[in-house]
């Protein structure tokens, strides 16, 4: 080994805490990269992997009743490579253990037993045969949730007539990779349940022999997709076609992509801010390093070493910390990653998991830990390379301080000169103590923007089920009725008020742009579930034309007071005029109001509703249930207390272990940052240090000189670094935003004060251990030292 | 100018030498014509600040001049790049420091291996220690030595690559006169055993009688050369 690599170990060895301040925050970097790549890309390929496998559709439809004569015509339409129609219905369900009834989504087996496509993968059991009648396939993940097993039964509700059905299998089905019932945030087994039953048992229950009310196609790779859906639409349209869409916007297929996403921009916002901070500290660490070892480096020159051979000696430094910092972010990445794919293919219910590494993360993530490494070097060696030998072996100028701005504004306050020493220190050096503060503003910056998330989701909760729906349960009803079916459903036991709602499938056009979604006719005077502008927190009724949600909007780029055209899908083709009267900013789906007497209108019939919404008296509830789960007009209940209760639980899942490890990415980007600011200063100033206290200052006046100005710079951080925290929140809602949901911009005051809590805790901590540093100098050494 | 003799190591014609520092210009040299010739035992002497110390880093390449030119034997020194004084140094000059610059995480082995490791026709590194009287405290860190240990670590590391031309700034300035005598015995030994021409800069008057030569500088240039016709012994010398 040559003498100068012997060097550099010793140097990695003498420096090695600092060494590992920074290569810890070097590894976070990386680790990031490594983690959320991987998991991305292991999601990404399990679910790709899961598609091809199960053969899920490319379009989906449904329709009001197709005939199966159709099906010739649908498979001709040009890319169209398979087709698979079969019946679709919302059914309520009834569980004895369970007090409440339950909602399931019943699909059709065909008569030829499995299905071609979206096909079920049966994880125990056998297939339910075609003409038995009560035998079903429920999806696993209900099952767990009750404790079914094969030969268990429970009861459906088939159109008004209650059946017991017994379950002879459990299956994951690519459609529900995120299982998510209508009217429900998050997933919840225990009362959504995926059911499949024979072809023969459903027609005949729902009147459908021989026709069909959903269905699903492939088509052929570089086929475009919208000429597909085009024709598929016109075909349908006779038979109540509610526009065909493609996998972008199939529920459980789109929660993907939205979580696909946020890894994504994970691995893209994150990680470059570690790296950058690295870099600043090896910039800061090895120009200190190198100032002290100027007439080394002057020695060397003379000794005949090349500018380049001494720059490389410091470049190997900087790379061996870069290495540290990426074996580690390596190590724990590849753990974490690993750790957090499995935990999705659970959440996500994937029926396996192909976990894929690819060595372009390894190799990217390493390229760029060690080019941070490099780069923040390259400052420090270039002075040093510049320096002619002889002025580089004779001692540094004393550094001039001159009386700047800084002592014009705190001569007022007669400060000691302790305080001053502080604060012309800053004065000498801004550009340092600027990015130290930035060093520790990203710190905080981090704590907000990690801490955040769980504001916006008690906002997000606040608004959605304080604010606007005030209801206790949505019953869905298993078609539309007049207004009057209202009184049947106040007179179920305990409901208290009932309000309608009327939901029909429709497509905006706005010049060039078209969204299918669902338009809700409100009747004035409604209060349980309001229209509600989360901005401004009023309440907006649709007296006269259409009120969107923003995002809505944003789609259509429609403004107040454009006319935008609305055609109901199952009613006919006409295309109606309607003004854009009012927008409202909404955290779920793609909302759009009109009054339920002009919607009659439009559609040319009387008001109905499909759905509504009531409110229950608690001491009835059992009464109630009972009731629902035997009344013949309800297709399901969805109870908003569970809705809250499952996603409280999902959050507080996760909340732990997230505050636990974003608490101690910003420690550690905080500790980093001060201790080498610490050490550095330390070691620059110690002869001035000992100076004073061989002139009698105390070990604690010394010490406030040399860890005052980090002090000063953490109380300037901490505002800021709130500032940049927000930004970064603001950023990411902007990149989360999808059609199924909207994060809000919101910040608590808790939050902030977390993050200064860290931050000043784990300066405070990085503080102290440099103290004891000051506190055992040996003065006659320090003095001795040729400086 | 033309045919330098063989004798002749170093040549100066002219050179001058200004530093700037703030608002003042500083003559260091004031257009110096001197000559080292080969073998000999120079001895540059001269008060505090009268040039000698520039004088002897342009001669070793560690500074540039800023008027008047330089040669090493037929190499002009004052027209080469940096590289070039790279190249000069690594192949031609061995350097002694007052404060020995050893590197302090090397021993005293790896300190005259850094030389010897970028070397053309070095010496091995016991060698040199050897000659320095040292071949036994090769794995000592500097630390762990006496001034007078360390700066004979500096001479074995200065000689190791058997350079033509050996330069020293006060070698025995931070030293006291015992450990002094032998640091200047192992420079002597060097000129006698291994022909090496070497130049030192002192304060110490009683060295010159040891020189062959002594160079004597004032206020930027050179007052008188006296060529020794008997040299004293290092142990002879009064601190």
């Amino acid at each position: 080994m040559k003498v100068l690599d012997r060097k550099l170990l010793r140097d990695i060895r003498r420096l090695w805490a600092q060494s590992l301040a920074i290569a810890a925050v070097l590894a976070c970097g990386v680790m990031i990269m490594v983690m959320s790549y991987g998991t991305q890309r292991s999601l990404a390929e399990t679910r790709a992997t899961y598609y091809e496998r199960s053969r899920f559709g490319d379009v989906f439809s449904s329709a009001a009743r197709a005939p199966n004569t159709l099906l010739p015509e649908i498979a001709a339409i040009e890319g169209v490579s398979r087709v698979e129609a079969r019946i679709s219905q919302m059914v309520l369900i009834d569980i004895e253990s369970m007090v409440e009834p339950a909602m399931a989504q019943l699909l059709s087996l065909p008569a030829t037993g499995a299905p071609l496509m979206n096909i079920p993968g049966l994880v125990r059991g056998r297939l339910p045969e075609a003409g038995r009648e009560g035998e079903v396939l429920v999806n696993e993940t209900f099952a767990l949730a009750h404790g079914f097993l094969p030969g268990d039964s429970f009861h459906v509700t088939l159109n008004g007539q209650k059946r017991k059905v017994t379950i002879t299998g459990t299956a994951l089905s690519p459609e529900f990779i995120y299982t998510i019932g209508p009217g429900s945030l998050m997933p919840d087994d225990r009362r959504f349940a995926i059911l499949w039953m024979a072809e023969d048992v459903l027609a005949a229950a729902f009147d459908l022999s021989g026709a069909f009310n959903s269905i699903s196609l492939n088509i052929t790779r570089g086929t475009e997709i919208e000429p597909v859906k085009d024709a598929l639409e016109r075909l349908l349209k006779p038979y109540g076609g509610t526009g065909p869409y493609g996998r972008d916007q199939q529920i459980s297929n789109a929660f993907l992509d939205g979580e696909l996403e946020q890894l994504e921009v994970m691995k893209d916002i994150i990680p470059p801010i570690f790296l950058v901070i690295s870099a600043f500290l090896v910039n800061m660490v090895l120009g200190r390093l190198i100032a002290l070892e100027r007439e080394q480096i002057g020695l060397l020159k003379a000794l005949g070493y090349g500018e380049w051979e001494i720059a490389w000696h410091y470049i190997k430094l900087a790379m061996g910390i870069g290495l540290i910092g990426v074996a580690l972010g390596w190590g724990v990445g590849l753990y974490l990653g690993r750790a957090m794919a499995e935990l999705y293919a659970e959440f996500f219910h994937f029926p396996y998991l192909v976990f894929v590494q690819y060595p372009s993360t390894y190799f990217l993530s390493a390229l760029a830990g060690l080019a941070a490494a490099v780069a923040g070097a390259a400052a420090a060696v270039r002075r040093v390379v510049a320096l002619r030998p002889a002025v580089a072996m004779s001692p540094p100028a004393p550094t001039r301080f001159r009386k700047g701005v800084l002592d014009r504004l705190v001569r007022v306050l007669h400060p000691r000169q302790p305080t001053m020493m502080i604060l012309r220190a800053i004065g000498r050096w801004p550009v340092r103590a600027a990015l130290t503060m930035l060093g520790i503003a990203t710190s905080a910056a981090m704590m907000v923007a990690a801490m955040f998330m769980f504001d916006a989701m008690d906002e997000l909760m606040d608004v959605s089920f304080v604010q606007i729906t005030r209801q206790d349960a949505v019953l869905s009803l298993a078609f539309a009725r007049p207004e009057t079916v209202l009184e049947d459903v106040l007179n179920l036991p305990g409901v208290l008020a009932a309000e309608g709602s009327w939901n029909l499938a429709a497509r905006l056009y706005h010049g060039h742009r078209t969204r299918t979604i669902s338009v809700e006719g409100r009747r004035a005077g409604e209060t349980l579930a309001r229209v509600f502008d989360a901005d401004s927190g009023i309440e907006m009724n649709p007296e006269h034309g259409i009120v969107l949600a923003r995002r809505l909007a944003a789609h259509l780029d429609a403004r107040v007071g454009d006319v935008i055209e609305v055609e109901f899908l199952q009613v006919s083709d006409e295309r109606h005029k309607v003004v854009v009267s009012g927008l409202v900013s909404q955290f779920f789906g793609l909302g759009a109001y009109m009054d339920r007497e002009t919607m009659a209108g439009l559609v040319r019939q009387r008001p109905q509703v499909n759905g509504a919404n009531v409110l229950i008296d608690e001491a009835q509830e059992a009464a109630l249930y009972a009731a629902v789960k035997h009344a013949p007009v309800a297709a399901g209940i969805t109870l908003l207390g569970q809705v809250r209760a499952a996603f409280d639980e999902t959050i507080a899942e996760n909340a732990g272990m997230t505050t636990t490890i974003n608490t101690l990415i910003a420690a550690l980007i905080a500790i980093g940052v001060v201790y080498n600011s610490a050490r550095i200063q330390l070691s620059e100033r110690a002869r001035e240090l000992a100076s004073l206290r061989i002139l009698g200052f105390t070990r604690g006046e010394v010490s406030y000189i040399l860890l005052g100005e980090l002090f000063i710079l953490t109380v300037v951080a901490i505002p800021v670094g709130w500032v940049i925290g927000y930004g970064l929140a603001a950023s990411m809602v902007a990149a989360f935003d999808s059609d199924l949901y909207a994060i809000p911009l919101v910040v608590t005051r808790e939050t902030y004060t977390r993050a200064a809590l860290v931050v000043a805790g784990a300066s405070l901590i990085s503080a102290l251990i440099v103290r004891r540093r000051i506190d055992r100098m040996d003065l006659v050494a320090v003095m001795k030292t040729r400086e | 100018m033309a045919g330098t003799p063989d004798t002749i190591v170093f040549r100066t014609e002219g050179i001058t030498k200004v530093y700037h520092t703030g608002t003042i210009d500083v003559h260091a040299l004031r257009g110096v014509n001197a000559e080292v010739h080969a073998g000999e035992f120079t001895v540059l002497l001269g008060a505090s600040g009268s040039g000698k110390s520039t004088f002897l880093n342009i001669l070793g390449g560690l500074d540039s001049a800023t008027g008047g030119r330089a040669w090493f034997k037929s190499q002009e020194l004052t027209a080469m790049s940096e590289r070039g004084l790279t190249r000069y140094r690594r192949d031609h000059v061995g350097f002694v420091f007052q404060f020995y610059n050893l590197v302090p995480s090397l021993t005293a082995r790896e300190n005259v291996a850094l030389v010897t490791e970028i070397s053309r026709d070095p010496m091995p590194p016991e060698e040199a220690l050897e000659r320095v009287g040292l071949g036994h405290r090769l794995d000592h860190f500097p630390a762990e030595m006496s001034g007078g240990e360390q700066q004979r670590v500096a001479i074995a590391r200065a000689i190791a690559k058997r350079p033509e031309v050996l330069l020293c700034d006060e070698p025995t300035g931070a030293l006291d006169s015992k450990t002094g005598v032998q640091v200047l015995e192992a420079l002597d030994r060097v000129n006698e055993d291994l022909g090496t021409t070497i130049v030192v800069i002192t304060h110490n008057a009683g060295i010159r009688r040891m020189a062959h030569r002594v160079i004597h500088f004032v206020d930027g240039d050179i007052s008188e050369v006296i060529v020794n016709d008997t040299r004293i012994e290092p142990a002879e010398i009064v601190w």
